[in-house]
């Protein structure tokens, strides 16, 4: 993602969350923000099919 | 008995009556007065209560021994900051956490709680509220964190135990900067009631000390279930301590190559090679998608820490160490997808490691990429590629904590003089054979605690 992409989201999530982020965050939250998109899509592109129960389940 | 006698040394001398814990303590707290200013390993030193509490007498494997906590852990009248500025304003905590409780019972004796990164959030020991940790081997240099006064303290003397958390090697990676042993056990062995969480599918408590014995001491008298901590495991307790001289005989041992080799410096890698030789270690194994396991253990982290935080983000946005604030803002944004997806992925991969366990007793691994680096570095190298610190230190731990292996981090020179750590990985609920193996490595001079000249 490039950096106008990466501010859409910031400015979007900021939006939804009530965050209020000064100008000179911006560029620390946009390389963090590219790491963890980075990790995000590596994780994403792997195959765990449709029977995989997530890590945490849940016993009542 | 000196600042750098070892628990066990300490609890013998006290039972059998040669020392007295009111000796031991007042030696410890003007060590910690005398050096804590330059180490900034301590934000409170709790001198009346050790005082006290060593005037009753103390008995027990740990009696009279001095220890500390970070200061995520709960500690009575005091309160639990967990490295920040906002959580100052809350009230103290009304009793110790378990394992504190735990370990007096066992005779020790709690001195102080310890700087660490913010939210515990850090690799590198830097705190912008505490002022940062400093490495005992060259104060210039980082403590590792989050757990850094953790390391810092016991690594300077200024007491023989302390407790730490890790939750993707902040027990682990101070350990190694510090040249220390540290054990981060099986996800679910020890409870995690009382202290500060930060990642609840990732977060374990434990020991850091200078030998493997005071591990197993301090280990064994803080086992046991804990029904106010929801992931402790209802299991009996395993005692070790007695088990630690067993040796290594007949344990299949190797050493984790392909992405727990790329991007180690040259004394990570001499310092596993030392390792694996010593203990007569041939064979080398891969685990297949370390890399999608380490990516999937920050996507939970950073997705879960920004939930954590998200009311403190929207009110007090400025209060936080800058470090931590803006990787958070930027986990809050992470797609739901990807961490359903990698909780996932986490059952997948333990399934993975679990069959590489049914021909290994154990794996060996670097604890960090390199020696501590500099207070302040940003950025290091990797396999030819500039990095940020802060993110990357726990390359090579990550993907063990994410299935929560017990590792158990064995110090070992370089040869700049700076202690770098070798993790011994066993399969869960065997702390055991990491801890014998890391007897053996002891032992054999291979493992090695270094003790700095603070005094000049």
């Amino acid at each position: 993602m490039d950096d106008k992409a990466l501010d859409a989201l910031i400015d979007a999530g900021s939006a939804i969350y009530g965050f209020d982020i000064e100008p000179e965050w911006r560029a620390a939250i946009r390389m963090h923000l590219t790491i963890s998109l980075g990790h995000a899509a590596t994780v994403l592109a792997a195959d765990v099919g449709d029977h995989v129960d997530p890590a945490p389940v849940f016993r009542a | 008995m000196s600042a750098w006698s070892s628990a066990t040394e300490i609890a013998a001398g006290v039972n059998a009556g040669t020392v007295s814990a009111s000796a031991v303590i007042d030696a410890a707290l003007a060590r910690i007065a005398r050096l804590n200013p330059r180490l900034n390993a301590f934000t409170s030193v709790l001198a009346d209560r050790a005082r006290a509490r060593a005037a009753l007498g103390p008995t027990g494997p740990l009696a009279g021994v001095p220890f500390a906590v970070k200061n995520l852990i709960d500690v009575a009248g005091v309160t639990t900051v967990a490295g920040s500025k906002i959580n100052r304003a809350y009230p103290p905590a009304a009793d110790d956490a378990p394992l504190v409780r735990r370990l007096e019972a066992a005779g020790a004796i709690l001195v102080g709680a310890l700087n660490m990164g913010e939210y515990a959030y850090d690799f590198t020991g830097e705190n912008a509220h505490d002022g940062n940790c400093r490495n005992p081997h060259d104060l210039r240099r980082m403590a590792g964190g989050s757990s850094s006064g953790s390391g810092s303290a016991v690594g300077a003397g200024l007491v023989p135990l302390a407790l730490g958390s890790d939750t993707n090697g902040s027990i682990r990676v101070p350990a190694s900067f510090c040249g220390l042993f540290g054990l981060k056990p099986t996800y679910g062995r020890l409870s995690r009631a009382g202290s500060f969480p930060f990642v609840s599918s990732l977060d374990h408590l434990g020991p850091l000390a200078r030998s493997v014995a005071d591990l197993a001491v301090a280990f064994d008298a803080m086992q046991g279930f804990d029904p106010a901590d929801p992931v402790c495991v209802d299991r009996p307790a395993a005692p070790l301590a007695g088990l630690v001289d067993g040796g290594v005989s007949g344990l299949r041992i190797a050493s984790l190559g392909g992405y727990f080799r790329a991007g180690a410096s040259a004394d990570a890698l001499a310092a596993v090679d030392a390792v694996a030789a010593a203990l007569g270690v041939s064979r080398s194994v891969e685990i297949a998608d370390a890399g999608v396991a380490r990516a999937a253990a920050y996507i939970i982290t950073t997705s879960e820490g920004a939930a954590l935080h998200l009311p403190r983000l929207r009110s007090r946005p400025g209060d936080f160490d800058a470090d931590v604030r803006d990787r958070l803002l930027a986990g809050a944004l992470v797609p739901a997808a990807a961490v359903t997806q990698a909780q996932k992925f986490r059952r997948l991969y333990q399934a993975r490691v679990m069959a590489l366990f049914e021909t290994c007793d154990a794996l060996l691994a670097p604890a960090t990429p390199c020696v501590a680096p500099l207070i302040g570095e940003k950025t290091f190298v990797l396999d030819g590629v500039e990095m940020p610190v802060r993110p990357n230190i726990g390359l090579y731990t990550q993907p063990l904590s994410f299935i929560g292996l017990p590792v158990v981090a064995v110090p070992v020179a370089t040869a700049s003089g700076l202690p770098i750590g070798v993790q011994v990985i066993a399969p869960p609920w065997r702390e055991d054979v990491a801890l014998r193996i890391a007897r053996a490595l002891e032992v054999s001079g291979t493992a090695r605690v270094l003790t700095p000249d603070l005094e000049a």
